[in-house]
């Protein structure tokens, strides 16, 4: 107990993060907690390095760019930054629906924040489309070796020609959103312990 | 009909009813001699009624669902039950006594197991993973709260004086009475979800609950059972430790005992690639096999087969070839349906045979209410508690269906009837009991429930096809999900899952699964294989319009399909053996420019061999009859022909000619023609290098495979060969039948003088067809003194025609510019490169949407392919033509 409210306390700007990001007072807590156990060398702020020594991550086709989504800008990502991204997989209740505030921001764990988060991550240079390369080397991922490459590149001409609506040879953001109209995107992008 | 089978079985029942006391007439008398005619009912009478049955069951199946009206409204669980109790008063009207009871034995050990495994088999298993903390919960806590508080609750109320005295049962025969009747049935459940159509999740909540209560009931009714008969003051307290340690032992037993069998299956199935007739087999005998290991061992049968098809169906259905996955598939189907509905059948009539049971309403009247409140109580209770672990909740009209669709079954009935009268007194009032129950659950609730499902509204299950993107983006987000379990340092689902895909794609799928089957069970490229096949299927359909009437206002329809289709087929031929019956589909998409290839190829090289790829070009003409739009098929054809064989003046030709005749058959040939052309031409660009090259790699993995997998490819063959006896023949004839193309051999030029086809069709897409084709697909090879000529037409036709942007992957192949320019284009260029030759998805997703929407590129392109033809002709030399047909053919020819 005594450990936990010290951490409290810990927490810069415990409240307008809160606010921010949705997260309970007690998820932001354990956040803080991984947050400190991740900082070797408690500088107060995050490295890559620091988050490439998580085992598991290396072995995740996404590791990298996972990684990468925390440095949006720079080296180094401090706790509300690490926060912000992991608010984005906050489960969407139902007083985030009900009570929200048209003037207020859209809050991070919404749909299209959702999304966008995933589609950021395919989007490596950021110009706003998926490429057909880029579609490549997601592929290029998630497939095993097992597919020539010869095959990758017709089924990343597919991907992307299935979603490009308006011909342009890359998938946009709206396209993005709209080939997944059907898909859950809340439930599938949320984990449960992040509330 | 009814009436027919009906009279048709009263003759055996006749027999069968006497057959206990008295030997049936007919073989009555021993033979003194030769006999012409021998009567021998006895000898067949077992399997003669087994079928007999079947055949009733299947029958009224048949006549069931002559009225959509009545199936739509009545499910066929309870039009069995009935059908069952009207043939079961047939048969007492007849013989004066029941018969044909729905024996526990035969019930367990042959009609249950087809139900299970099929349940097991085709169980969606992510959807069974994701909610498997629900599902055992309600399979486990819920089972054991509807037993307890059944049995409890009865006792009260015989203790209240509800019951008559004389249903003489204590505490322990309801409780054991209560252990058989709380079981949710899955047969029962499976019969009436499956044609309710409620949401996957839902769905697999109720039934993944009917199937793994089954290890607890077993449990249940073991304990309760041997305490009935131990008598309640001998049952000791370190028995009830027994009882709580036998249902770990009993379920994760047979659950042991399934996954070993899965295990040994899937290993087996490794090594069929000779003998794939008994593949089947082997899928029912080791499901079986698990079945009734797991029953020897008094451990959950119903479990262990369920986790043999859930566990072993991923590489089983890897390493089987694609027609035992279909033969598997409808086996499966047919045994499980059939033994639903003898079951139900079997119930209808086991109902009438009276002297078994014993009737009291208060019993019944109890039992029901009891059953239908404490399972509701049950599930609200559960369901609370689970919506705080769960991500989505389930909400109310959730609860109300579950509680609702707990419906009882077969397995209740067989477990009462297995009771010991002399142990359990009050056995006939239970019988009576659990038939009223069943009855009431499957045919009141059964009937009612799809009203009451579209009244409250429950989310419908919806199917829609799978994209690429959805399949895509799906892994993505389980892997992001993963990461950011890793991130947040908790250890959940997600990074569970994750742990093991990593390990099963390690050492599992490596152990369990084909070298050669292991790399099409990646699951987006089965999304893809899927949807191409699916696409070239539709374009079969559509492909006769394609070609006679409106199509051909679209130019870009059949060129692009025409590419498209070598994808396809490239693709089916890179994915090892997969799918042979499809193979076929997609080979007679391949229309008129591959029977146009294959005829030039044929004058070309003089008829020297037999290329396997004609008997494509015949299977497709086997396809489309020999109608007009045949004819018309052969006019297109035709006019392109002159039109390409305007090019073909010089000695070109006769490289051509005299490099085919020394070919070898077979894969060496291809080689050798891919090498000629690569020689004669003089090709070390990198462009037509790498091509050429990737070709050859192809070549040699192909041959692998075929030395490797013989069986395989022999076993494809096996149609091929016939095709390949006609194919070769009608070449010939087709050579024969397009005269003016007879001559072509000796290069000359034949002006293209208006034929049927420009009479016929629009002229436009002849030429259409032929521009295209030549932008997409001798890219590859066009030949470096080719090069500035093709590069001024390409380049003159994209300044002419500016052609839209989603066209420019395929027209634009050939960048415009001199070689030099080109290099720094590599990486845009080279994908696009190979894709030339497997654009399937590009071209016909491109296709339907032209078709669909973008009307307005129609025009542009109208414009563009009379220009592309004619540039085309004009600076195609022949070498080039001549190069490409060789490779191109003999990639086909592979086939």
């Amino acid at each position: 107990m005594g450990s936990r409210s010290s951490h409290a306390a810990v927490i810069p700007d415990g409240d307008s993060i809160r606010r921010e990001t949705g997260f309970s007072q007690a998820s932001l807590l354990r956040l803080h907690h991984r947050f400190r156990a991740l900082d070797r060398n408690k500088k107060g702020y995050l490295s890559r390095m620091d988050l490439q020594q998580i085992g598991a991550l290396a072995v995740n086709p996404l590791g990298d760019r996972i990684i990468e989504s925390f440095f949006p800008d720079g080296q180094r990502v401090d706790f509300p930054g690490f926060v912000r991204v992991l608010a984005h997989f906050r489960p969407v209740e139902d007083e985030d629906t009900e009570t929200q505030d048209p003037k207020k921001p859209e809050p991070l764990n919404s749909r299209r924040n959702k999304l966008h988060y995933a589609f950021q991550l395919y989007d490596l240079d950021r110009d706003g489309k998926i490429s057909r390369h880029e579609m490549l080397q997601v592929l290029r991922l998630m497939v095993g070796v097992q597919v020539t490459e010869e095959q990758l590149e017709n089924i990343a001409d597919r991907t992307v020609q299935e979603a490009d609506e308006d011909g342009d040879g890359a998938v946009s953001f709206v396209e993005f959103t709209k080939s997944l109209e059907k898909m859950d995107v809340e439930q599938k992008m949320s984990i449960r312990i992040l509330k | 009909m009814l009436r027919a089978a009906l009279s048709l079985l009263a003759l055996p029942l006749a027999g069968a009813a006497e057959e206990p006391t008295q030997k049936p007439e007919s073989p009555g008398e021993p033979p003194p001699g030769l006999e012409l005619f021998r009567w021998q009912w006895h000898e067949v009478e077992a399997p003669y009624l087994v079928a007999l049955w079947i055949l009733v069951a299947s029958l009224a199946k048949i006549v069931f669902h002559l009225s959509r009206k009545v199936t739509s409204l009545v499910p066929e669980s309870c039009l069995l039950i009935l059908l069952g109790l009207v043939l079961g008063g047939i048969v007492l009207a007849v013989a004066k006594k029941a018969e044909y009871q729905l024996e526990p034995g035969t019930f367990f050990l042959f009609l249950l197991p087809p139900i299970v495994l099929d349940s097991g088999y085709f169980m969606p298993s992510r959807l069974f993973f994701d909610n498997l903390g629900a599902i055992l919960t309600y399979a486990v806590v819920g089972t054991l709260w509807n037993a307890f508080t059944t049995g409890a609750a009865l006792w009260g109320l015989q203790q209240a004086g509800l019951v008559a005295p004389r249903v003489q049962a204590g505490l322990l025969d309801f409780l054991l009475f209560g252990s058989l009747i709380s079981a949710v049935d899955p047969v029962a459940v499976l019969a009436v979800f499956e044609e309710v159509h409620v949401n996957e999740t839902l769905f697999i909540i109720v039934f993944g609950e009917s199937l793994l209560n089954d290890a607890v009931t077993v449990v249940l009714y073991k304990v309760c059972n041997s305490f009935v008969e131990m008598g309640s003051a001998n049952v000791q307290a370190t028995d009830y430790l027994k009882g709580v340690a036998s249902l770990f032992v009993v379920s994760l037993g047979g659950a042991a005992v399934g996954l070993v069998f899965a295990f040994l299956l899937a290993l087996t199935t490794r090594f069929t690639k000779r003998v794939r007739i008994i593949e089947p087999l082997l899928v029912f005998l080791l499901a079986y096999a698990a079945y009734l290991t797991a029953e020897m061992a008094s451990l959950s049968a119903i479990l262990a087969v369920t986790m043999c098809g859930l566990g072993c169906k991923k590489y089983v259905e890897a390493n089987i070839s694609h027609k035992s996955r279909t033969t598997v598939k409808y086996t499966m189907k047919t045994l499980a349906s059939c033994a639903e509905t003898v079951i139900f059948m079997l119930l209808g009539i086991s109902a009438v045979d009276s002297s078994k049971w014993a009737w009291d309403s208060g019993l019944v009247l109890g039992t029901l209410i009891f059953i239908l409140f404490f399972r509701a109580l049950g599930v609200v209770l559960q369901t609370w508690v689970l919506n705080q672990f769960r991500l989505v909740p389930l909400d109310k009209i959730d609860q109300v269906v579950m509680s609702y669709g707990g419906l009882r079954g077969a397995v209740a009935f067989a477990l009462v009837i297995l009771l010991d009268r002399t142990k359990v007194p009050a056995k006939d009032y239970f019988v009576a009991t659990t038939i009223v129950v069943v009855f009431f659950t499957v045919i009141v609730q059964g009937l009612t429930i799809k009203p009451l499902v579209k009244w409250l509204k429950v989310k419908r299950s919806e199917h829609h096809k799978p994209t690429l993107n959805q399949e895509l983006h799906e892994h993505t987000f389980d892997h992001i999900l993963a990461a950011v379990e890793d991130v947040v340092g908790h250890h959940g689902y997600h990074y569970w899952r994750d742990r093991w895909e990593q390990f099963d794609k390690k050492y599992l799928s490596q152990l369990l699964m084909r070298r050669s089957a292991y790399r099409i069970r990646d699951q987006i490229w089965d999304v893809y294989y899927r949807l191409n096949i699916r696409d070239a299927i539709s374009f079969v359909d559509q492909g006769g319009h394609v070609l006679s009437s409106t199509g051909l206002t679209l130019p870009s329809m059949p060129s692009r399909n025409s590419v498209a289709e070598t994808s396809v087929t490239n693709l089916l031929r890179e994915s090892g053996s997969g799918a042979c019956l499809d193979l076929q589909v997609i080979d007679t998409v391949r229309s008129g420019r591959d029977r146009e290839d294959a005829v030039m190829h044929h004058l070309l090289c003089g008829g020297l061999y037999k290329p396997r790829r004609r008997y494509k070009a015949s299977c497709s003409r086997h396809f489309i009859s020999e109608d007009a739009q045949e004819r018309q098929d052969k006019e297109v054809f035709q006019q392109n022909m002159k039109r390409r064989l305007e090019s073909f003046k010089s000695t070109k030709h006769n490289i051509c000619f005299t490099k085919s005749k020394p070919r070898p058959r077979k894969t060496g040939r291809r080689k050798d023609g891919v090498a000629n052309a690569e020689a004669t031409n003089g090709k070390h660009r990198g462009l037509g290098f790498q091509d050429t090259a990737a070709v050859i790699l192809t070549v040699e993995s192909e041959e692998e495979e075929e030395e490797s997998d013989s069986s395989e490819t022999e076993k494809e063959d096996d149609e091929g060969i016939i095709f390949v006896a006609r194919a070769t023949s009608e070449v010939l004839q087709e050579g024969k039948v397009s005269g003016s193309l007879e001559v072509c051999p000796s290069p000359r030029i034949i002006p293209p003088s208006p034929t049927c086809a420009e009479k016929e069709l629009p002229w436009k897409s002849g030429q259409g067809d032929l521009a295209v084709y030549v932008s997409s697909e001798t890219t590859k090879i066009v030949p470096v003194d080719m090069q500035t000529g093709w590069n001024q037409s390409i380049s003159s036709l994209e300044s002419l025609a500016s052609p839209p942007c989603n066209q420019a992957p395929i027209l634009t192949c050939l960048p415009p510019h001199p070689r030099g320019t080109e290099e720094p284009q590599v990486p845009l260029h080279l994908p696009s490169d190979p894709r030339s030759s497997f654009a399937f998805p590009p071209s016909l997703a491109k296709a339907g949407r032209s078709r669909s929407e973008s009307s307005a590129d129609l025009p542009q392109q109208q414009e563009l392919q009379p220009l592309m033809g004619h540039k085309d002709h004009t600076h195609l030399s022949p070498g080039t033509a001549t190069s490409h047909w060789c490779i191109q053919f003999n990639r086909g020819s592979r086939l």
